[in-house]
């Protein structure tokens, strides 16, 4: 456990000195007021998105843009709309009842509130993992081949091959190789975490939705989701909502600081924690909020 | 004192006071019901004594003493009995004195004045009979086709008693196995036929397929007689062999009875008996009383058609009701759109829990039994009218009333689970690409399985004690079959049942031997209620296994 400690630790510590090292894009003209990011890849595209909660608006105007294949981390105070706007990705909203969206979310050129789509369909391109594990009264096993299984995935290998390899990008295989039919109940709260997201990873998303995926764990845990946050934006685009200013310097290379319902500034992280351009980022992040 | 009631103390008091009744109540009844039923089946001591009858004369009594009480001596004066001048109170002691056939009367009451020594002779004899009930006499001679095999001074006679009780025993054993699997498939088979020719009547068909129906009847008809036949034979030889023992017995008055030995079910010597075979006895009586058929309308024998008509009628209702209850619970907890209307047949359904259950009973007779059965009869069993198949209380109309009657409790149940459930746990499937259904049928419903668990549970412990409705739906005072046998289709839900809660009703108030039937009640009642827990503990533990498995998805 010590050695975990040890070993954990100071490669979060080199990451943030990775990160202050890491290009800058300052001075990419009309960033900070568009929010896009013209020379990157774009992923999930918003623009004028408003949503309101009955009459109450959540969302004012909100237009940004996401870069694939990077971490983008919300950040912002309680009821700022953060977790609401993350939802709009993969419609999670539509559960809400009297929730109504407007204006687009564009997901690869795509509209996803489009009439047509299937939501089902974008929610495997679009997982997400939510702030308090959220495992099912299930094996391990059972837990990680079960989008597989609502795909129709039968074959047994496929299936063992699916599991492994989702819970080694978890970085959970070898925690859990021993009892993969043992209840998943039966892990730690850092390990459900991670076995959600090995959950969500093994329907192969192109999109991974992170809402607060760490505020429930102990700093080991933490850490260790952290890391895993930074090992899996090879291969998936990741937008994460976290209350923990550090842990956004820490995993992200751009953050969104949201406020009332109004993203007030986009940019990549070193700038946005080092040399913000607004006022009231400046007051959050300088801890002038409470 | 003052600071006493600011501390709380009294509240304290009070609800531990509040605790405290409810457990002696709790006790008092288990207790009392378990003391009277259990003591039913102890070999008690049998007395012999003396008492001056009414015409004072001198007479011998032989007996089981059942109690005693003590009553103002005007009353015994008024009843007949002799009761020296100024006694102002006379003891008088309900002595079960058996031998129904002899004496008239198996519950005699006894003034003690004038009442001799008791002595409890060793070789008294109570014979467990098949008519009559229990006689109590002296074994004088075992006796076969008319030639004296022992007498009661040698010393193999009551080896030689037991052995050929259980000979005749085992013979009525047969007869019985004979009666109900032989006997009772060409009787089966008979009807079948006799229901088949009647179809083709009824459904107008040709002359010619008709005579060749009855050629091929006639045929199967005459094949089934000598199938009887056999059989028939074959049980005659096994009575013919029943006929050969006869016991001699002498009774208080010292006249010999002859009591024929098929007529036996159990013989014992209770004076004569240890601790250890008085517990041997205990429990063959139990076991007895558990595992076989009543006797002497139902005073007497066993209970197990009643036992397995309760656990029958139970089990088809948890059958019927849980699917049906978690269906409804699942469509107004999960799809239901949620308004006005909704509450309102909420409402309705939580107040179905409320209407007093000989409603549902009427309900069950007028509509399940009389509109439902009847048209089914109509439609499916024309061939066997006018005697009714399911325009019939029966099993299955029982069953579905109690099941209507457990509904509402299995649909809270059920609901109140499903809410309990995480939303993040149906979200978390929802996000991986589940749809609604999905997510229901994989995560949500499974989940809730405890919940429904409970339900059911509460289901079957209101069922199984439930009486006033089963009256008018299905349970009878005396079922001639069970409702599960050999015959297809195995599980006959046209059929009357026997019920405990019914028969602890029949025997305690409707039966004309008050004295036998008494500790009959109680013991009944103790099965009732120990059947319930049964049933109780087997859910209890299900549903605690699921909760383990589920253990802190809700936490």
């Amino acid at each position: 456990m010590l050695d975990d400690i040890t070993k954990v630790a100071p490669s979060a510590a080199e990451r943030i000195k990775i990160q202050t090292k890491m290009p800058t894009i300052k001075g990419v003209e009309g960033f900070s007021e568009a929010n896009c990011m013209t020379h990157e890849k774009v992923k999930l595209e918003v623009s004028d998105l408003n949503l309101f909660y009955g009459k109450d608006r959540a969302l004012n105007n909100v237009s940004l843009q996401i870069p694939e294949k990077k971490v983008t981390a919300f950040i912002g105070p309680s009821g700022c709309g953060k977790s609401t706007l993350l939802r709009c990705f993969n419609r999670m909203n539509d559960l809400v009842d009297n929730c109504r969206v407007e204006g687009q979310v564009m997901l690869d050129g795509h509209d996803i509130y489009d009439r047509t789509v299937d939501v089902a369909e974008l929610r495997r391109q679009v997982g997400m993992v939510f702030q308090k594990p959220n495992p099912f009264p299930k094996s391990i096993y059972e837990n990680v081949a079960y989008g597989l299984r609502l795909q129709g995935v039968k074959s047994k290998r496929k299936l063992d091959t699916a599991v492994e390899q989702s819970l080694r990008g978890a970085a959970l295989w070898d925690e859990v190789k021993d009892r993969l039919h043992d209840n998943a109940f039966g892990l730690s709260g850092g390990q459900q975490q991670r076995l959600v997201i090995a959950r969500a990873i093994a329907i192969e998303p192109e999109v991974i939705l992170l809402d607060e995926p760490a505020s429930a764990l102990d700093p080991i845990s933490t850490l260790k989701i952290e890391e895993l946050i930074y090992e899996l934006k090879n291969q998936y685009t990741i937008v994460i909502v976290t209350h923990n200013m550090q842990q956004a310097a820490r995993v992200s290379d751009y953050t969104a600081f949201m406020y009332m319902g109004d993203l007030i500034e986009l940019g990549d992280t070193d700038t946005l924690f080092t040399n913000p351009s607004k006022k009231q980022t400046e007051d959050y992040i300088t801890g002038r909020y409470g | 004192m003052k600071q006493w009631f600011k501390s709380g103390a009294p509240w304290i008091w009070l609800n531990g006071g509040a605790v405290a009744l409810c457990m002696i109540m709790v006790v008092g009844l288990i207790g009392l019901i378990a003391v009277r039923g259990f003591s039913h089946f102890w070999p008690a001591e049998v007395l012999r004594t003396t008492v001056i009858d009414k015409q004072e004369q001198s007479q011998t009594v032989i007996g089981e003493l059942v109690r005693s009480e003590t009553i103002p001596a005007a009353v015994a004066r008024d009843a007949g009995y002799s009761v020296p001048e100024g006694a102002e109170l006379v003891t008088r002691h309900l002595i079960k004195q058996g031998n129904r056939d002899i004496t008239g009367n198996d519950f005699m009451w006894y003034v003690a004045t004038g009442m001799g020594e008791w002595d409890y002779p060793q070789d008294i004899m109570v014979l467990e009979r098949r008519q009559w009930g229990n006689f109590y006499g002296f074994a004088q001679q075992i006796k076969a086709h008319g030639e004296v095999i022992a007498e009661r001074d040698d010393a193999q006679f009551w080896q030689e008693l037991e052995q050929r009780v259980a000979r005749s025993v085992s013979l009525h054993e047969e007869i019985k196995a004979i009666e109900n699997g032989a006997i009772g498939d060409v009787n089966h088979a008979l009807e079948g036929l006799r229901l088949a020719r009647k179809k083709l009547t009824i459904n107008n068909a040709d002359v010619a397929t008709i005579n060749r129906a009855e050629a091929e009847f006639a045929e199967r008809r005459a094949e089934l007689q000598t199938h009887y036949e056999v059989a028939k034979a074959e049980r005659d030889a096994l009575y013919q062999r029943l006929e050969r023992d006869t016991l001699v017995m002498q009774v208080a008055d010292g006249q010999t009875v002859l009591v024929p030995l098929h007529n036996i079910v159990r013989v014992s010597r209770p004076n004569a008996l240890s601790v250890w075979g008085k517990l041997a006895e205990y429990s063959s009586r139990f076991w007895g009383f558990l595992v076989d058929d009543p006797r002497e309308a139902n005073t007497e024998g066993g209970i197990f058609p009643a036992i397995f008509g309760t656990v029958t009628l139970v089990l088809v209702m948890s059958i019927m009701v849980t699917p049906f209850g978690v269906l409804a619970a699942i469509y107004l907890h999960e799809y239901a759109r949620q308004g006005p209307v909704l509450r309102l047949i909420r409402i309705s359904v939580y107040n179905l829990a409320g209407v007093p259950s000989i409603v549902y009973g009427v309900f069950g007779l007028g509509f399940f039994v009389y509109f439902l059965g009847g048209s089914i009869d109509e439609l499916f069993y024309p061939e066997s009218m006018p005697t009714p198949t399911f325009g019939t209380p029966g099993l299955f109309w029982a069953s579905l009333t109690l099941a209507l009657l457990t509904l509402p409790v299995v649909i809270v149940s059920t609901e109140e689970g499903l809410s309990r459930i995480p939303k993040t746990i149906r979200q978390g499937s929802l996000a991986l690409g589940a749809t609604k259904s999905e997510t229901l049928w994989k995560v949500v419903v499974p989940l809730a399985t405890p919940a429904m668990m409970t339900g059911l549970i509460l289901a079957v412990a209101r069922a199984a004690g439930e009486v006033a409705p089963l009256m008018l739906v299905g349970v009878v005072k005396l079922a001639p079959s069970l409702p599960i046998d050999s015959h297809y289709p195995y599980l006959h839900l046209d059929q009357k049942i026997m019920h405990l809660g019914f028969y602890i009703y029949d025997v305690g108030f409707q039966s004309p031997n008050v004295e036998a039937a008494r500790p009959l009640v109680y013991a009944t009642a103790m099965t009732l209620v120990m059947l319930i827990i049964i049933l109780n503990l087997a859910a209890i533990k299900i549903r605690n296994n699921l909760r383990e498995k589920y253990r802190s998805a809700s936490d």
